[in-house]
């Protein structure tokens, strides 16, 4: 019965969180970068937009500039990756540790910034993930998450899109056939990071508040997403628009079992680490598969 | 069309593990030449290629394309002049994208890419055309994922990567070396078929001397990062594998190393 109570909540929960994995998996599958800056810009994100809303911005502007800060975020990462020769996961350090410093200053110094949904006007709130109506947080998330698949399914099948993939496939390829890899890893976590950003500002909303910690283990719970969407859909779900859409399922189902752990009675402090193991264990899932049952390999068939 | 005046490559200058790959290399192409080099292993050849390509920079020199002086541009600008076919199967191909995703990219090789399709019904078409001529089976399999070719596939499949927008310039690095023999020669047939179709200046690096002269119209020999050996025309069409030896001993006064794989 209370796992019936807490369904909803749960379930709005990975929806949010479903559209920062979808982020994610642009650098991570798409051009294979571990990015570390979503820690920090999730947060940039929620920051952003609770502050323009206080100060009596449209949400909707407000929530559109908190995804084009994201951008600048992703692109700091990027130039210090693609310009000074930083590794990738070192410059989303940087920029991560960089960013909570920024996020306090874009929060006036407090670590914590309200926004109460009884005094603005917000897009989602967790106080309607129960009611049968319009205001429930489920539907607004559901259109969202919609429109920016399709939005990415189409994007990343034009040619700039193509050149992009083929950047993360295959560097030397990619470089040889005159495609701009530099540039393409800088859109890439220019695009993912604006994504995180907007999946913090509606976090926030979501949550009454800013929180200048928000996004600690962002990355941790965005990975969790893509691989138990991986695992558990990889073999039907071929085609791109619903690889991103597993993630969005794979992101529900974490919060879903998030939410039973937590009627068990499991401490919430032991929470991180719990997310932690998670993901240890399926990342490493596809190495020990490798490594204890490989199949004999099959010489290629035709052309030899 | 190309040409490479006194370039210097140096790795790790002034370190124990110093070592000179290029020194001193002067070298013009025309037009619809096709160039076979040869070497024996550290003689420099892939590091030419390398500073032609731009995947590596030279210490000093000019690299000229048709008049133009490309020696600062980076890689992915100078790709629009050239094809590349490595030697390693892997590296010329996109192996998570499918088939004719590999073709519509390589289609678009030094034109903006912008936000149209990027790839439509029409040249699906015509890449099956084109890979029925390789009689490999491929033209089946558009759509699958290039991960699961063989060897010999990948490398014919980049072959027409390379050439589907004719380049000024067609680089080979030992495209063959990793297949086996049957495959390799398949896919050497492909190359000339290729090359003579479509009229391309190509430069073809070999381990095998037979190859190095059986195709081509102008053979390299290089040897410490120079060239010391270049033979063309008529002379080329007589060249045999000991006469080959012969002028590479009188060239560098060394003896030849009987290099089983030089020998092929
Ligand atoms: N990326 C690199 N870093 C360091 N040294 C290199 C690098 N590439 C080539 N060299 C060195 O430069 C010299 C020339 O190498 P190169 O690869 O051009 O020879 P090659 O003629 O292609 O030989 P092979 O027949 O073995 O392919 C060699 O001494 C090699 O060790
Ligand atoms: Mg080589």
């Amino acid at each position: 019965m209370t796992l019936l109570n807490a369904l909803p909540g749960a379930i709005s929960q990975g929806m949010l969180w479903g559209i920062m994995a979808i982020g994610l998996y642009i650098t991570f599958r798409v051009i294979n970068i571990s990015d570390l800056t979503v820690d920090g810009s999730l947060a940039t994100g929620g920051a952003v937009c609770v502050m323009l809303v206080r100060s009596g911005l449209n949400v909707w502007i407000a929530i559109l500039l908190a995804a084009l800060v994201g951008m600048l975020t992703g692109l700091a990462t990027g130039l210090l990756h693609t310009k000074c020769g930083i590794p990738a996961i070192l410059s989303g350090i940087l920029t991560q540790l960089a960013l909570y410093s920024v996020n306090l200053r874009i929060m006036d110094s407090k670590a914590n910034q309200p926004v109460s949904v009884d005094k603005y006007h917000l897009l989602v709130s967790q106080r309607y993930v129960r009611e049968l109506s319009l205001r429930n947080p489920l539907i607004l998330l559901s259109v969202i998450i919609i429109v920016l698949i399709g939005l990415l399914y189409w994007f990343f099948g034009t040619e700039k899109g193509s050149s992009i993939r083929a950047t993360g496939a295959n560097l030397n390829m990619a470089k040889a056939q005159g495609i701009n890899t530099e540039a393409n890893i800088n859109l890439s976590l220019v695009i993912s990071n604006s994504l995180v950003a907007f999946a913090g500002a509606l976090l926030a909303q979501f949550q009454g508040a800013a929180d200048v910690s928000m996004g600690r283990g962002a990355i941790v719970i965005g990975l969790a997403a893509i691989i138990i969407g991986e695992v558990l859909f990889s073999k039907i779900f071929v085609n791109f628009a619903l690889k991103l859409f597993s993630v969005v399922i794979g992101a529900i189902l974490y919060y879903i079992v998030l939410q039973i752990i937590l009627l068990m009675g499991l401490n919430t402090n032991d929470l991180k680490l719990f997310s932690a193991l998670i993901v240890a264990v399926f990342l490493s899932v596809p190495y020990f598969k490798e490594k204890h049952f490989r199949k004999p390999v099959i010489p290629g068939k035709g052309g030899n | 069309m190309l040409e490479i005046r006194h370039a210097y490559k140096t790795f790790f200058p002034g370190t124990i593990n110093e070592k000179i790959a290029l020194s001193d290399l002067n070298l013009s192409i025309e037009d619809g030449e096709f160039v076979t080099v040869i070497g024996g292993n550290g003689a420099g050849k892939s590091t030419m290629l390398n500073i032609i390509a731009g995947s590596l920079t030279v210490d000093s020199g000019q690299i000229i394309v048709d008049d133009q002086d490309i020696t600062r541009l980076p890689e992915y600008k100078r790709a629009a002049n050239f094809g590349r076919v490595f030697q390693d199967p892997m590296m010329g191909t996109a192996p998570t994208m499918q088939i004719d995703e590999n073709l519509a990219i390589a289609a678009r090789r030094g034109e903006i890419r912008g936000l149209k399709w990027g790839i439509d019904k029409e040249e699906r078409e015509r890449y099956k055309e084109l890979l029925k001529e390789f009689d490999l089976g491929l033209e089946e399999r558009l759509s699958a994922k290039v991960g699961l070719l063989s060897g010999g596939q990948r490398q014919a499949l980049t072959l027409l990567m390379a050439t589907l927008k004719k380049p000024k310039l067609l680089l080979l690095d030992e495209h063959t070396a990793a297949l086996d023999p049957k495959t390799a020669q398949k896919v050497l047939d492909i190359t000339d078929k290729i090359v003579e179709k479509s009229k391309l200046t190509t430069f073809m690096v070999t381990h095998n001397m037979r190859d190095a002269i059986r195709h081509g119209n102008r053979l390299l020999m290089l040897n410490e990062g120079k060239i010391i050996l270049d033979i063309k025309g008529e002379e080329k069409q007589k060249m045999t594998v000991e006469k080959l030896i012969n002028r590479f001993e009188k060239a560098s006064g060394e003896e030849f190393a009987n290099d089983a794989a030089i020998l092929g």
